[in-house]
């Protein structure tokens, strides 16, 4: 210890607490669900097998190992309910973004162009659905999109329909629900690239003749695309692993993978399946989280 | 502004708000039911404080949000002073990863891979294991909002300290921490209203006795729409939007 200079122990010392912590309640939880995902249901405590015997030393390990398989692997390629969640998770979460790109740019760009004085007043408008409780948001929405609901009920004043639209726990309802809960996750991102732009380029296409829809489309669009990427995964990430929005807003027939996970977990008390499920569910999410990686980042350090 | 951009914005602005305002509305609705109006009452309230397992709830979440951010906000704040100052280790990308990990990570693949590790080792849930948990998925969001903050700083002050003969730890001490605590006690916020808010991992990872708020809220509403949840919502709407709007007039008046 004595040759390390007092900075390297610093360092040694500020990393240390986050590593261990992380280490013990992040990564070991992550490989003890992969070995899950590989044992068998059994009515036992705990319900799966193998269990590892750690006295039974090489041996042990050995009969450990020959235990694991891939059955719950197989079981989830060969169900159709599996599938269609996997289909299910990526095209509701493909839908949503691509919506939430499309209604998200006019807010940030119109927030953007806000009068200087007024924008940390609207951006803070923006920013406080997104403290407030999640589950409260999705919430207020079945008040409005029920069958004896705000919605209808207005729709039908308004002689617009003659009888209730069914709305809540289909399609539409998970649709708005995602595009309402996440819409702070794709203005925030996007108007913090939009506001960096420099006004001189407008300026410039401006005054060469441009009109202001093509400034618009030729040179702020294009700039943005960062922000919109930024967005894109900050929105798509989680929504592919959602549960809660499915849960309340969806139908029996919504199949997203968190919900399924969860009713397989809780429900019919499959751990290995479950845990099946999750390792799924990281696998599709991987992609994106490598490719967003330095957006996502950006875009987190701008909320 | 253009007559565009300005319908969007408040096209935009009506969307965010419109179910909020619902909501706050019908706690105050005398009927139980959403689509008659009985009049103005603040029954839903009185009901709220006599809701002894919803108040019970709330204690919880309040004891985890406060431990869970207390945990999260120190890990987050070393975390970023290890990658943003002492960047070069061997296991920096599995350090950075595993930091930065929980954030993307899905919920419900946190809360399942929890809760198999808590049963591994035989430890009990309750209140500690949803503080550990929590902790672990807030240390993360620290850890961007500090970093940031840190890439913001200006090196020169800490090396000045430094050459006039301060060792590392009084540099940390005195200047580079002072210099973080806005971000600091931002991350800590952060942390504070994720794990206010989080209902899935809690979950998976509470045991018998221990509710949180969204436990408790999301089985009343399972059931449906229920008034004195609108009034719980409204309440807590209430207090976060004070809270926000209050930051940003600060931070907009120095200029932030």
């Amino acid at each position: 210890m004595a040759a390390l200079k007092p900075d390297r122990i610093v360092a040694r010392l500020l990393r240390a607490p986050p590593f261990l912590w992380l280490g013990a309640f992040f990564l070991l939880p992550f490989l003890v669900t992969l070995k899950i995902s590989l044992s068998e249901p059994a009515t036992a405590i705990p319900p799966y097998l193998p269990i590892l015997d750690w006295q039974g030393g090489l041996d042990g390990w050995s009969s450990f190992l020959e235990a694991l398989n891939f059955t719950n692997y197989l079981t989830l390629a060969r169900d159709d309910l599996y599938q269609a969640a996997v289909i299910g998770s990526l095209s509701y979460a493909g839908a949503a973004t691509l919506l939430l790109a499309l209604i998200g740019t006019p807010i940030a760009y119109a927030l953007a162009r806000a009068p200087e004085r007024w924008q940390p007043l609207l951006v803070a408008l923006v920013v406080v659905p997104f403290w407030t409780s999640f589950l409260i948001r999705i919430y207020a929405w079945i008040a409005i999109l029920k069958q004896e609901g705000l919605l209808n009920l207005a729709l039908l004043k308004l002689g617009v329909i003659s009888q209730p639209l069914e709305i809540l726990n289909t399609d539409a309802a998970v649709m708005i629900g995602l595009v309402y809960a996440y819409l702070p996750f794709m203005v925030l991102p996007l108007y913090a690239v939009m506001n960096r732009l420099d006004p001189s380029l407008r300026e410039a296409a401006a005054d060469l003749g441009a009109s202001p829809t093509r400034v618009f489309w030729t040179v702020t669009l294009p700039l943005s695309l960062p922000g919109i990427a930024a967005g894109a995964g900050l929105c798509f990430i989680p929504m592919v692993g959602e549960f809660v929005i499915p849960d309340l807003l969806g139908g029996s027939e919504t199949l997203m993978l968190g919900r399924v996970l969860w009713s397989e977990f809780f429900s019919n008390r499959d751990w290995p399946l479950a845990a099946a499920v999750a390792v799924v569910l990281l696998v599709i999410v991987i992609g994106p989280v490598m490719l967003f990686r330095d957006s996502l980042r950006a875009g987190g350090e701008g909320t | 502004m253009s007559g565009v951009t300005r319908a969007a914005l408040w096209l935009g602005l009506g969307f965010l708000y419109a179910p909020i305002l619902v909501l706050v509305a019908y706690s105050f609705n005398a009927s139980a039911l959403v689509t008659v109006w009985g009049g103005f009452s603040t029954r839903w309230y009185a009901a709220l404080f006599s809701d002894a397992p919803l108040i019970a709830a709330a204690w919880v979440s309040l004891r985890v949000a406060v431990l869970a951010s207390l945990i999260a906000t120190i890990l987050g704040t070393l975390a970023a002073l290890a990658m943003e100052r002492h960047g070069r280790f061997r296991g920096r990308s599995l350090f950075t990863g595993l930091v930065y990990g929980p954030m993307v990570m899905p919920e419900v693949m946190i809360g399942l891979s929890l809760l198999l590790t808590f049963i591994g080792i035989g430890l009990d849930r309750g209140v500690a294991t949803i503080v550990i948990a929590h902790a672990t998925f807030c240390t993360g969001f620290v850890a961007v909002v500090v970093s940031a903050r840190l890439r913001g700083l200006d090196r020169s002050l800490e090396e000045a300290a430094a050459d006039l003969g301060a060792g590392p730890l009084r540099v940390l001490g005195t200047v580079t921490l002072p210099l973080l605590a806005p971000a600091i006690v931002a991350g800590a916020l952060l942390a504070f209203t994720l794990s206010l808010d989080d209902l899935v991992i809690a979950s998976f990872v509470s045991g018998p006795g221990a509710t949180t708020l969204p436990m408790r809220l999301y089985s009343q509403v399972r059931l449906g729409v229920n008034p004195e949840i609108n009034a719980a919502s409204t309440l807590l709407v209430g207090l976060v939007s004070v809270a926000v709007l209050a930051a940003s007039i600060l931070t907009a008046k120095r200029g932030g």
